[in-house]
Formats: C-alpha cells, sequence, structure tokens
C-alpha cells in the first residue's frame, strides 16, 4: 500500500496551492490554487478510503469535487463581475475592503 | 413423439468454426472506430470524414461475408438434422449488485442474414451519399451519425443479450433523430425528427418492461440449467420453450417487448411517424427503410421468437396479437400510398406495409419466410429509395411532388428507372423478382397454418401494392414532363448549392448514384434464388443455412473443444429416426434437454396459389394503369376531381388524407388531454392554493409583526444593540489594521491560523 506516496502527494499540492493563493496577484490563479488545495485533501480522503478498504471516503471526495465544481462557478461569476468594474482582475487593486 | 427420457445416450456433432465466426464482434466495432475519427479529424480530411465511414463499412462487409461463408461450411459439417450451434462470446461489461451483464455476440443464420445485408446497404448508401450530399453544410456531421447509426444496427443485429441490444436499439433511436432532422433550419424537419424520437420512444418503455421482466422470471432457470444470465438471447429462447415459464409473466413480457416492436418497425398504431421521416436526406430514409431501424423491431421478434412463440401463443388459436397488427398494418399503410404526392411518402407507406407482412408472417409460424422478406425487401426497398433519391437530385431539381415535378422521366434517366422498374416489380411480387419469393412464401404459410383471413388480408396488401406503385411510377416517368422536371424551378430549397444542373434540365445521375442503384437492383432481381419454394428443397439454401433447427440438445451440451478456434461439440438427445419432423419443440416440454426453437411447418409449394396471386397483382397493376392514363394522362373529365363531387369517394379521400385522423388523435386528444389538463390544474393550484396560503400568511406576519416591534424591538433589542454597538466600536478599531483589503492576506491569516489549530490538535491529540 503506498499510503505514504499518496500523503506525500497531497502534502505537496497543498503547499503549491497555499503558495498559490498567498504569492499570486491574478483572482484566477488564486483560484486555481484553491483548487490545487481542494484536490489535495480529496487524495488524502481517497488514500485513506482505500487503507480502510471502506467507501466512506470515496463518497467524501465525491462530494468535494460536486463543490468545488459549484465554488468556481460562484469564483468566477466574481472575477467577471469584478473585471466589469474596475476593467482588472488583480487582486492589489480590489482594497475597497480596507478597514 | 420423444423418447429421450428412457435413453440416456446422446448423440455428439462436432461443427467447424473460423476466425470470421470468432472475431464477428469486430462488425460493430470498426464503424463506431470511424465514428470518433470523423467526429475528431473529419473536417481536416480531403474528403470530409467520408473516407472514414466507407472504409470502416466495408470492412465489416468483408468480415461479415468471412463469417458468412464460415458459418456455411460449420452448418454442412452437421448433420442434415443436427442443431447447429450459434457461435456466442461473453466479456462482462459491467457488474453491479451481484448482477453480471455481459457484452459479445451471439452469431447464428439469422444474425449473419441481417450483418451481410445491413454492411452491404450502408456501405452503398454511404458512396452513393458523397455524391448525393455534395457540398452540404454539415457533410461531415452526415456521415458521422449515419456510420454510427450502422453501427447501432450492427450492434443490436449480434447482441448476445438483451442489454446489449438495447445499446444497439438506443444508439439508432438517437441517431435517427439526428439524421432525420439533418437539415434542422427547417421546423418541420425538426418536428419530424422529435415526432420519430417520441413516437419511437413510447414503444421503447415497452422494451425495458419487458426486458425486465423476462428477466426476473427467467433468470432463476437459466442460471440453474443453462448457467448464464436471464438476459441472454439463447437463456431467454430455451427458458421459453422449457415449459418453467408461468403464463402470465411471459405473456406481459412478450407483449411488452412487441409494443417497442410496433413503435420501431412502424406498425399500426404506432406508424405515423414513419413517413414523417422522409423529412430526412434522401439516403437517410433509404437506410432506415431497408435494413435498418425499421427492421430492429422485425428482428426482435425473430430473434426471441420463442420468447413470442410462447408468450403470444402462435400457432395455438386463430389470433394473436402480432398476427393481428400486421395484418391490419399491410392495409391501412398500402391504401394510405393513394393518396400521396411525394414519391417518398409513397414508398414509406410501401415500407409500413411490407414491414406488416414481416409481422404478420412471424405471427403466424412463418418464421423463415419472414426473414427471407427482411432480406430481399431491404435490397429493392434501398434501391426505391436511391431511385426517389437520383430523380430529386439529377431531375425535379429537390422536389419529391411527383404531381408538379415530375414525369416523363423515363427519356432522361434510362438507369434510374430500369432499376426502379426491377425494384417495383419485385415489391409488387412478379415471379422471377426476388420479392415473389418472400412475400408469396409468408402469404402461402399463413394460408397454410391456418390463418386463413389473414392471407386475405395479404392478397389483398399485394392487390393494394400493386396499383400503387403502378400510380407511382406512371406519375414519376410517364407523360409530359411537368414543373421541375420541365425546366421550371422556383422552389430553390435551402440546402441546394449547385444548382449547374438546372440549367441542363433532367440528365441522368452520376456514377457515384447509379451504381449503387445497379448493385442493388441486381440484387432484387437475383437475391430470391437463394430460397426459391418452387425449384424444390435442393434449392431452398436460406431455410439449409438459417432456419434454427427444433433439436433438443442437452442443457450443458454445447462445449467448446480444446482442439480447434471455437468449434463447438452439440450433444443432442436421440430420436426415432421415424419421428424426424416432429420434434417437441415448441408443442410439449422437452424432458431431459432443452429447445432453442420451436418445430414449425413450411407449406409445400403450389403452382396454383402461386398463379392466384400473381394474377391478383397484375390486376392491381393494370386497373392502376388504365385509371392513371385516364385520370393524369387523358385528364378524362369523367374522373378529374371525382373526390371533390362524390360525397362518398370525397369523405374517404379526406379520411386516407388525414391519415384516419391517427395524427389529429394524438396531437390534439391524447398529448392535449393529457398536457393541457394538467398545465389548468398546476394553474389553479398555483393561483388558489399557494397564493392563498402565502398572502394569508402574509397578513398574519405584518400583524404579529406590529406587536413585536413596538413592545420587543422598541424596548428590549434596542437596549442590547445600543450596548453591544459601543463595545464593538472598541473592539473593531483595536483590530482594524488587519483589515488591510488585500486578499493575498487574508488568505495567509487564514492558513496561518488553520496551521495553529491544526498544530494544536496534534499536540492535544498526542
Amino acid at each position: 500500500m503506498l499510503l505514504n506516496e499518496f500523503l506525500f502527494l497531497g502534502a505537496i499540492l497543498f503547499c503549491i496551492g497555499v503558495y498559490g493563493v498567498i504569492v499570486r496577484k491574478n483572482a484566477v490563479l488564486v483560484l486555481m490554487s484553491i483548487e490545487l488545495i481542494l484536490n489535495s485533501v480529496n487524495i488524502n480522503l481517497l488514500a485513506f478510503s482505500l487503507r480502510n478498504g471502506s467507501a466512506d471516503g470515496q463518497t467524501f471526495a465525491l462530494y468535494v469535487i460536486a463543490v468545488a465544481a459549484a465554488e468556481v462557478g460562484v469564483g468566477l461569476a466574481l472575477v467577471l463581475l469584478v473585471y466589469r468594474n474596475s476593467r482588472s482582475i488583480s487582486l492589489d487593486e480590489l482594497s475597497e475592503m480596507k478597514g | 413423439m420423444f423418447f429421450a427420457a428412457e435413453t440416456a445416450e446422446t448423440v455428439e456433432t462436432v461443427l467447424k468454426s473460423g476466425w470470421f465466426l470468432e472475431n464477428a464482434w469486430l462488425i460493430p466495432l470498426m464503424p463506431v472506430i470511424a465514428f470518433v475519427l470523423i467526429i475528431a479529424y473529419g473536417k481536416k480530411m480531403p474528403m470530409k470524414g467520408s473516407e472514414f465511414g466507407i472504409a470502416s463499412l466495408l470492412a465489416s462487409l468483408a468480415v461479415s461475408v468471412g463469417a458468412a461463408y464460415q458459418w456455411i461450411q460449420r452448418v454442412d459439417s452437421a448433420a442434415p438434422e443436427a442443431f447447429v450451434a450459434p457461435v456466442i462470446k461473453t466479456w462482462t461489461w459491467w457488474e453491479s449488485a451481484g448482477f453480471s451483464f455481459g457484452i459479445g455476440q451471439h452469431i447464428d443464420g439469422l444474425s449473419l442474414t441481417l450483418l451481410v445485408v445491413v454492411t452491404l446497404i450502408s456501405t452503398l448508401v454511404e458512396i452513393y451519399s458523397v455524391e448525393y450530399l455534395r457540398g452540404d453544410i454539415r457533410y461531415t456531421h452526415f456521415f458521422g451519425a449515419l456510420t454510427l447509426f450502422s453501427a447501432g444496427m450492427l450492434n443490436m443485429v449480434l447482441a448476445e443479450n438483451m442489454i446489449q441490444l438495447i445499446l444497439g436499439w438506443e444508439i439508432m433511436g438517437m441517431c435517427s433523430f439526428l439524421l432525420i432532422g439533418h437539415w434542422w433550419e427547417d421546423g418541420a424537419n425538426s418536428r419530424a425528427a422529435l415526432k420519430a424520437f417520441f413516437t419511437t420512444r413510447t414503444g421503447d418503455i415497452g422494451l425495458l418492461v419487458g426486458t425486465s421482466v423476462l428477466f426476473f422470471a427467467s433468470n432463476a432457470w437459466t442460471q440453474k440449467t443453462l448457467g448464464i444470465s436471464g438476459f441472454t438471447v439463447r437463456g431467454l429462447s430455451a427458458w421459453a420453450l422449457s415449459g418453467d415459464p408461468g403464463h402470465a409473466a411471459i405473456t406481459v413480457g412478450a407483449v411488452a417487448l412487441f409494443i417497442a416492436c410496433i413503435g420501431k418497425s412502424g406498425q399500426f398504431p404506432l406508424h405515423t411517424w414513419l413517413p414523417d421521416a422522409m423529412a430526412g436526406p434522401t439516403p437517410v430514409s433509404s437506410l432506415l427503410h431497408s435494413s435498418t431501424m425499421v427492421v430492429a423491431g422485425v428482428y426482435l421478434v425473430a430473434r426471441l421468437y420463442p420468447v413470442f412463440f410462447t408468450g403470444m401463443n402462435i400457432l395455438g388459436t386463430n389470433l394473436n396479437l402480432i398476427v393481428l397488427i400486421g395484418g391490419i398494418t399491410i392495409v391501412i399503410a398500402a391504401a394510405l400510398a393513394f393518396v400521396q404526392a411525394d414519391i417518398k411518402k409513397v414508398l414509406a407507406y410501401s415500407t409500413v406495409s411490407q414491414l406488416g407482412y414481416m409481422m404478420m408472417g412471424l405471427g403466424a409460424g412463418a418464421w423463415l419466410p419472414a426473414v427471407f422478406h427482411i432480406f430481399t425487401h431491404a435490397f429493392f426497398k434501398a434501391c426505391l429509395f436511391l431511385c426517389a433519391g437520383s430523380v430529386s437530385h439529377s431531375a425535379s431539381h429537390h422536389s419529391f411532388d411527383m404531381k408538379k415535378d415530375m414525369g416523363g422521366l423515363r427519356k432522361f434517366m434510362p438507369i434510374t428507372f430500369a432499376t426502379w422498374i426491377i425494384s417495383t416489380l419485385a415489391l409488387c411480387g412478379v415471379f422471377p423478382f426476388s420479392g415473389f419469393f418472400s412475400k408469396d412464401e409468408i402469404i402461402d404459410n399463413v394460408g397454410h397454418n391456418g390463418y386463413t383471413m389473414f392471407m386475405v388480408l395479404g392478397l389483398t396488401g399485394a392487390f393494394l401494392t400493386a396499383a400503387y406503385m403502378t400510380r407511382a411510377t406512371y406519375l414519376t416517368f410517364n407523360g409530359k414532363p411537368r414543373g421541375a422536371a420541365a425546366g421550371a424551378h422556383d422552389s430553390h430549397d435551402a440546402h441546394d448549392t449547385h444548382d449547374a444542373h438546372a440549367s441542363r434540365g433532367p440528365h441522368e445521375s452520376g456514377l457515384l448514384i447509379t451504381v449503387p442503384l445497379m448493385i442493388l437492383a441486381a440484387l432484387a432481381l437475383g437475391a430470391g434464388f437463394l430460397n426459391p419454394a418452387p425449384l424444390g428443397e435442393k434449392w431452398e439454401r436460406m431455410k439449409h443455412w438459417v432456419e434454427p433447427r427444433p433439436e433438443v440438445i442437452s442443457p450443458t451440451g454445447i462445449s467448446v473443444m480444446a482442439s480447434g478456434p471455437g468449434e463447438a461439440r452439440v450433444l443432442t438427445s436421440p430420436r426415432a429416426e421415424e419421428a424426424k419432423h416432429e420434434s417437441p419443440c415448441g408443442t410439449t416440454t422437452p424432458t431431459g434437454g432443452i429447445c432453442v426453437a420451436p418445430q414449425l411447418d413450411h407449406a409445400p409449394f403450389k403452382w396454383s396459389k402461386a398463379l392466384m396471386s400473381m394474377l391478383i397483382v397484375f390486376l392491381g397493376g393494370f386497373l392502376s394503369w388504365v385509371l392513371c392514363v385516364q385520370l393524369y394522362g387523358k385528364k378524362n373529365p369523367k374522373l378529374v376531381g371525382l373526390t371533390q363531387r362524390n360525397k362518398a369517394l370525397g369523405a374517404g379521400y379526406l379520411f386516407l388524407q388525414n391519415k384516419y385522423y391517427l395524427d389529429a388523435l394524438y396531437e390534439k386528444v391524447i398529448v392535449h388531454g393529457i398536457a393541457h389538463p394538467v398545465a389548468q390544474a398546476v394553474y389553479w393550484f398555483n393561483q388558489n392554493v399557494i397564493d392563498g396560503v402565502v398572502n394569508g400568511f402574509g397578513t398574519v406576519v405584518r400583524k404579529v409583526s406590529g406587536w413585536v416591534y413596538r413592545n420587543v424591538d422598541q424596548r428590549v433589542v434596542d437596549g442590547a444593540v445600543n450596548g453591544s454597538a459601543a463595545v464593538a466600536q472598541n473592539a473593531g478599531s483595536a483590530i482594524r489594521p488587519i483589515q488591510s483589503g488585500k486578499v493575498n492576506q487574508y488568505g495567509a491569516l487564514l492558513f496561518g491560523a488553520a496551521a495553529i489549530g491544526a498544530l494544536i490538535l496534534v499536540i492535544i491529540n498526542t
């Protein structure tokens, strides 16, 4: 059983995702990084589901995929509206929320 | 009589096999691959994808012919009356909850007959389409759908089990929708496509119901006796004749399956979609109406014949559902063909009527003549449709109206005319042409098996067929050119992109069109000699090769031998020599073995009967010719406009014109009757119940909220809110710097907090 290898892959993907969220300025790339994070979670779920020999983890991963799809839909819609308003999707220019 | 019970000894037969028989599953697979290639790369190819389709179908044709040749060798390697085992292969397709669904091949004489016919006609139709659709806007898609359509039919034909059969059946349904609605810009075409789809879907419910009913009724028996599931064709056939099935289960199953066949094969009362399906391009009509799609229903009855034989009690009584529907369809459709002005619609109703013959034959125990009629009908009907296409392509400027735009084309299109005449004679059943050998056999056997009334219906149908085909021939090829055929072309079609020929007037079509016509006409002329009853038993090769032998075989008797690839060893129960034609299959429960085909009788051929039906055909043709000459040629004032002057005739004409008001019944009464009250009820419920509840709720809420506002809100809540606001303000100014407005920073904070949380979790848990 390649449990360690799966978990390792998940961890690497997670780190790449976190790095992308923190460093990238492009809203679309940030969304993609979030997808990476979600999928790293999926890999972990599947790895443990395989080890435990139960389908629960796989079912949960399917839910995650569905939720992720919805999330990306909402996110891209937001990006589109932001672009219409400010003609840019750079996150640096979106600081109207500054307190 | 049958004596198997007392003697345990069995007779062993070793059957030959070969590569083509073993690998017949390639036949539907190659067009599927071609379909994928056409969709992926078709537009980039020099011939826009048609080369993939034609190449794959040619390859399938080669494999089919090879397999047919090896099947003949296999039959010859068995004893003259011994059972010839089909070549069955199964792989597990998918498994779910303990059920395993297979996919594979069931190759015997019946499936090979259809495989050869379908691949041959598909190939010819695709070659024809290269010329006919040249320059069409969706040329590549057309070839993709056409190739997948053939693949669906081929898959259905060699299906090993019902699930695989449904797969092919539904692929065909979908592709027919795409092809009929090929020119969907015209609203009428897309409506016709929808109508075809929904009408066949109505029947398909029966297919699903029937398959499930039969599976649950038969699975226990087939698993125990044969070790195969109750979906398999072989299992169902054996089960149906085993005496195991309860009367209700098999009857319900057979009736449900037959409803699917009514829908797919355009039998009365679901035949209405078939003439409308003429909206598609002519090659589609040709393929759809000759060897694929509409034949699927007839094929299903022939394939699972034991199920229908037992379920419908064929030969047991003088009337059953199949023979009744078939008989009605023959006459009703043939009568409709008289009032059509569209040449393709005449042919469409003729197809419906011919399918009625096949159904009637199957329902009356004339299995082989019905299957042979599928075989011959495919050639001459494909040829007739392609002739109609040729006429519209090269002479009448894309019009199919016989009365307005054709006439006198005999001189201009000699090849089309000759092939049309040969196919027409075959369709009418004139002696040396193929239709005679199959149609006459059906009528003869139906009468021989005691269905006298239906024999009369069959003869009436033959009379009507000769008459309406004479009318169509007269209007198209005789007299003077009219309308577009005479050079007037005001009715330009939207999809017509090559106008060059119009200025040249009517002329013969190119080689890509005429060569398929000639091949099909040759087959329409000669195919009958594969089973010519008048020439005696020795000539009836089709009967020898295709008809399954009603032999009692031991349940585990078919085994594949290790020595050669797929050579089978068949164990048959011994029978008394004198009882050769008295197999118990179909009448009594066989002991110690199984049957896969019922014992059927063949009518002995008599020239007197054949001459009588020939006389009827000639009478029909002659009367129709005289009427046509008077009506259309000489414009006899007594006949022209008779339907307007005579009330009774006018009413009949109107009745036929409106297709017995079946369309009106379906659309206005059934669809409207079901959909309209439902919509009304929903609207009423919406207006009264839901709105009432909502309004009442609103009133109550308003009153309650007024009280709450005055007492709770103003006094209790406001006090608390003002207090907490002061707290929040102080706290807010303390943590305001974190709200930088930078999303990335928020992200970093989020992950940082999550990391700390995870760390705490790890520390606590260890």
